[in-house]
């Protein structure tokens, strides 16, 4: 299909769309790589009267590291980050993640701002985020605040941003010595979206895991922090005991939504699985 | 901030100046104002990969991106890269290993391959299956799509 009519504007500057969002709110729309929003405008699932380009806003371009934090820029493609140097080294999660997010074409166009934004619950960047303890910077005319990726996400498509505010930035804590990360999914077609997904993040010594936070999406409404499962692994010497510790926990953290592409149970299960294998993976990378 | 515009891009190498409604995506533009109709549209959501055109240097989904954002861009289509002879191989290694049927996803397909291509190294016929996942093809079954590919790639760079 064809989308609606709207009207269209690409501001030069930031405080250009802040002013824009003040006054438009909800009738607005950001539009940043669009690999979301265009489907949902061609099916005319979403109507709009205006449409924010903020592709050329030049201060929510790239990815730096510094004191221990990395930035990355709302308007940061999905093939940048997956290319980039400073998330290979201080990131290896989003490293590891990147291939996945959906196809050649559309990671050289996706934002990584775009898709914590939006709130997908089968999307890989908002659990790393969750998993990793990201910090998302929002500017409004009113000024600017920082949320924690755990308290971000309410629900599908649902965020804590409010209508007249802009996403700028993710601020990720680098990786720190003696941790690890490990990141897996199931779909159906490679770049399609999850079925289910794991983000592993702990200090590993020898074999023993600490500080351990297990993400998970494609299970529910929202990425999901594991708490039971976590807990179930924190302090211990990976085994199988605790791999069926941390699966059995996981019952109690998960409440998976079943549709035609897999049930409840199966999601559950898949999700069981894929955590042993990460946290396997996990602790033999060293 | 207007439901039209005036968008001035490069198309094949050719200056393209024309008024559009902000609502036209890219594949659009190219069929309808522009004649172009060798990009095609199969799913228009994003899925299918039969939209594929090159904007500044990198395959996009045609249908996910709106003329209007293409103002100041350098756009390639299937025609441009066909007559430019740069995929001769390519295109060639299709129709030797019966990479098409329908012909529907081909210009997509062509695109994404040149893509590959032009990372200047062989790829494994896993690596190139990844690559492709993005473009559906309903008639081969893509083991010939990846042979043709496969192909081009080792005459390109050996074996």
């Amino acid at each position: 299909m064809k989308a609606p009519r709207f009207a269209y504007i690409r501001p030069e500057s930031l405080d250009e769309v802040l002013e824009l969002l003040a006054e438009h709110g909800e009738e607005a729309r950001i539009l940043a790589g669009g690999q979301s929003l265009m489907p949902t405008l061609n099916m005319r699932l979403s109507r709009p009267r205006l449409l924010i380009d903020i592709n050329r806003i030049e201060e929510l371009k790239g990815i730096s590291f510094e004191d221990g934090t990395v930035r990355i820029g709302a308007l940061a493609r999905h093939a940048e980050v997956m290319d980039s140097p400073v998330v290979a080294e201080h990131l290896p999660m989003i490293a590891e993640a990147m291939p996945h997010v959906a196809h050649v074409a559309i990671r050289n166009r996706g934002t990584f701002g775009g898709s914590i934004a939006l709130a997908d619950p089968a999307a890989e960047l908002p659990a790393c985020a969750v998993a990793l303890g990201a910090e998302f910077v929002l500017a409004s005319a009113r000024g600017r605040r920082s949320v924690a990726a755990r308290s971000f996400f309410n629900g599908l498509y649902e965020t804590e941003r409010g209508d007249d505010e802009l996403l700028i930035e993710t601020r990720i804590p680098a990786i720190e010595p003696g941790y690890r990360s490990s990141f897996m999914e199931l779909a159906r077609r490679h770049g399609d979206f999850a079925l289910a997904g794991v983000c592993c993040h702990a200090k590993v010594d020898g074999n023993v895991l600490s500080d351990v936070r297990l993400a998970f999406f494609g299970s529910e409404d929202r990425p999901r922090f594991a708490d039971a499962a976590s807990a179930a692994a924190e302090g211990k010497a990976w085994s199988d005991d605790v791999k069926d510790a941390v699966k059995e926990a996981l019952g109690g953290d998960l409440d998976p939504i079943g549709n035609f592409h897999a049930s409840a149970a199966t999601r559950l299960h898949l999700a069981r699985v894929l955590t042993g294998r990460a946290i396997d993976r996990m602790v033999a990378a060293g | 901030m207007d439901e039209f515009a005036d968008i001035e891009l490069t198309v094949n190498g050719e200056k393209i100046a024309k008024r559009v409604e902000a609502r036209q995506h890219l594949v659009d533009f190219l069929r309808i104002e522009l004649g172009l109709t060798g990009s095609h549209l199969g799913c228009e959501h994003g899925v299918c990969g039969a939209c594929t055109v090159k904007v500044d240097g990198s395959i996009v989904r045609g249908c996910l991106m709106l003329a209007i954002q293409a103002d100041g861009a350098d756009v390639w289509t299937i025609e441009g890269v066909s007559d430019s002879g740069e995929i001769e191989d390519l295109q060639e290694a299709f129709i030797n290993r019966n990479a098409l049927q329908c012909g529907y996803c081909t210009p997509g397909m062509l695109l994404t391959a040149a893509e590959m291509l032009e990372a200047g190294r062989k790829m494994t016929r896993a690596e190139i299956r990844e690559f492709l996942s993005g473009n559906y093809c309903r008639c081969t079954g893509y083991h010939a799509i990846v042979d043709a590919v496969e192909t081009t790639m080792e005459s390109r760079f050996g074996g």
